[in-house]
């Protein structure tokens, strides 16, 4: 891994649907590249593909056609126990609904991609207190998802998303579900994680404003494949 | 994932649907329970009877006899019929030397004949003509005497008799005295001796042989003897190696000095006058394991042999059979029990469609998913097996229990028909796990395929 080698690439990277007789071009020829330590957004209106492109980075899906290279490794070349080990280590999720199991505690929800990376045990309670108070939820360990916030829940959500020290942070509208005050917390969190940490971040949204002043470059996707920022930005403004 | 972690979160998710969990659980309990509770009672019907007749020692003895008797119905003295002699002259008789080749073998306790011969008992003026016959020192280990009133005889050459119950009733009622009384008393047994021509009563076998010239043969003669009544025993003394018709026993050296004529001495006195013959000879050895060999042994030494080594071989195959059957209905319980763990898990995916799909997100494997479920249906089999063991043991002894209360009203002496050997509980456990692993098969196979994308979006 060199400092020139794109953290993401995504060549001629395609995913279609067939519905009965029609194919649907969710993500249609799309080529991207993102360099390490880059936070950047895909926008787009809904039904743009931009959350598909997302999941197919993030690998939960897997593309038609095309290839995805996360550190040069290409995803669509990848081994289903490969893919599942890149999204537990190499790429962090956090989602528009948080996705936190709600019958457990924050703990144990920041735990869960530790045992699944088969960590040692003397190391998870370290590793997950760590997360937990970068978020500043030291105090909540034993809470259960229903007891927080919202914010305090997209809070946990990124705890778990970085418990595993991953490169790359991938998120799917982060603030839709939150209140502007509450989502503009997370995105200094995720600011913060970029610039502290490191971490090159993928950020989904449709909203252009958040877009220009927290990413560094901001990809159009309509109708499943790239376009002009201006053309988007005299459409949407 | 670590087992540890799965078993964590298997255990979790099996407690988060607890009474869902535990009623399917209990499904597996009463299928377990209703196959150990068959099974139980199967073993323990096979251990009663092979108990039983192996307390008899019928599994160590092989009985010979000389090679044509074997058509005429396998045990020669017991019909007393002519055995069908085609070739006298082949035919290897049992005599006093064969009994000291036989006793020479390896692995051979003792060697010994069954001598009988008809006697008229005098007791109180009355005259009893009945069965009588010789019971070696032994008998006395084999449980066939367990229920005597009185004693066994107290040496192998004693003049003592014991009585069947059937006959110690008729003597009574002539002596107007409860049976037990006869205890102890005094009876006179005329008999019909064997007499060598040329010789003096009361000489002992050996003698006789010797004083025996070819063609001389010998004479029959009625003498008597003074025996004392040492015990009664209960009539029913049948089946193989027991004394069926007969009604009164002797010690096997006694007779032997008494020297009563036989049945075979009919032949003897044809075919070999000098040597005494006997009708059958029985082997005992120190253990069944040896009956086979030995048997073959004895066969190339030109006698028929009879044992019940076969006898238990198929005795084994028949519990063997009916534990099968027992077996395969009391698993119809499980069969049903493990539909439910299948609907159960699958209620479960539609249920936890969303938590999979986050697990998948966060780095399950399509494995990891598949191996939760299975642990989930394995420990589910597992408690149920364990469960079902103890329900299964519990509903055993109550049927033996219930048995043995019917037994009881019969004045009948109770009997355990029930058992549960270790390696049922811990075979009964493992097929519980099994089937519940074999139940969950589709189950962890579909929640490993759910599509993360599909079911994150699901709400």
């Amino acid at each position: 891994m060199t400092d020139r080698q794109p953290a993401l690439e995504t060549r001629e990277v395609t995913r279609h649907y067939t519905m009965g007789e029609a194919v649907i071009r969710a993500v249609d020829g799309v080529s991207l590249s993102v360099a390490p330590g880059e936070f950047v957004s895909l926008l787009g209106t809904s039904g743009s593909g931009k959350s598909t492109l997302l999941n197919l980075i993030a690998g939960l899906d897997r593309p038609t056609g095309g290839a995805i290279l996360a550190h040069g490794r290409n995803l669509a070349e990848m081994s289903g126990d490969d893919l599942a080990r890149h999204r537990n280590r190499t790429v962090g999720m956090v989602f528009q609904a948080f996705n936190l199991l709600p019958r457990m505690t924050l703990e144990e929800n920041v735990e869960l991609p530790l045992r699944l990376a088969e960590t040692d045990y003397a190391m998870r309670p370290g590793r997950v207190r760590e997360s937990l108070e970068r978020v500043g939820l030291g105090a909540r360990l034993t809470h259960r998802p229903s007891e927080l916030s919202g914010g305090e829940q997209q809070r946990a959500s990124l705890a778990r998303a970085l418990v595993n020290r991953p490169t790359i942070l991938l998120a799917d509208e982060p603030t839709g579900n939150l209140d502007s005050r509450t989502g503009e917390e997370i995105m200094n969190y995720i600011a913060q994680f970029n610039r502290e940490l490191g971490m090159t971040v993928v950020m989904v949204t449709h909203e252009p404003r958040l877009a220009e002043r927290y990413t560094q470059r901001q990809f159009y996707l309509k109708d499943g494949k790239l376009s002009d920022a201006l053309s988007m930005n005299g459409g949407g403004a | 994932m670590k087992t540890r972690d799965l078993a964590e979160l298997a255990s979790r998710n099996l407690r988060e649907s607890a009474l869902r969990n535990s009623l399917t659980t209990a499904g597996i309990a009463v299928g377990v329970a209703s196959l150990v509770a068959m099974l139980s009672l199967g073993i323990g019907l096979q251990q009663l009877a092979q108990n039983r007749l192996a307390g008899t020692g019928l599994f160590n003895t092989i009985y010979v006899y000389p090679k044509t008797n074997r058509a005429g119905g396998g045990r020669g003295g017991r019909g007393g019929g002519p055995p069908d002699e085609s070739r006298p002259g082949d035919i290897k008789m049992l005599t006093d030397e064969t009994r000291q080749q036989l006793a020479s073998l390896p692995n051979v306790v003792e060697v010994f004949p069954e001598l009988r011969f008809t006697a008229d008992l005098r007791y109180a003026g009355g005259g009893h003509v009945t069965s009588a016959a010789s019971v070696a020192a032994s008998a006395k280990g084999t449980g066939q005497f367990d229920a005597v009133q009185g004693s066994f005889f107290s040496s192998e050459s004693a003049a003592e008799v014991i009585l069947h119950m059937d006959l110690a009733k008729e003597l009574a009622e002539e002596g107007k005295i409860q049976p037990k009384d006869l205890i102890g008393q005094e009876v006179t047994l005329r008999y019909p001796q064997r007499k060598p021509v040329v010789a003096a009563p009361n000489q002992s076998s050996a003698d006789l042989a010797a004083n025996d010239e070819f063609g001389m043969g010998f004479t029959i003669a009625p003498a008597e003897a003074k025996v004392r009544i040492v015990g009664l025993v209960e009539n029913e003394q049948a089946g193989p190696g027991g004394l069926g018709g007969v009604r009164m026993l002797l010690p096997l050296q006694f007779v032997e000095q008494l020297n009563p004529v036989q049945g075979s001495d009919v032949r003897s006195v044809v075919q070999s006058p000098d040597k005494h013959m006997y009708v059958s000879l029985t082997v005992k050895l120190t253990d069944p394991k040896y009956v086979s060999a030995l048997e073959d042994s004895i066969k190339q030494m030109g006698f028929a042999t009879f044992s019940l080594f076969d006898a238990a071989r198929s005795l084994q195959r028949f519990f063997a059979v009916l534990d099968l059957f027992l077996g395969i209905f009391g698993s119809l319980a499980l069969a049903v029990a493990s539909l439910g763990i299948i609907n159960t898990l699958v209620m479960a995916i539609l249920e936890r469609r969303r938590e999979i799909g986050v697990l998948k997100a966060l780095g399950a494997a399509d494995r990891d998913v598949r191996r939760l479920f299975f642990a989930e249906a394995g420990v589910m089999g597992f408690v149920g097996g364990a469960f079902g063991v103890f329900l299964g043991w519990a509903i055993g002894k109550i049927i033996n229990l219930g048995t043995n209360v019917y037994l009881a009203r019969q004045d009948l002496p109770a009997e355990k028909i029930w058992s549960v050997p270790l390696w049922l509980v811990g075979a009964a456990i493992a097929f519980s796990v099994v089937v519940s692993l074999a139940a969950g098969l589709y189950p962890a196979a579909r929640a490993a395929r759910l599509d993360p994308v599909q079911a994150l979006r699901y709400e």
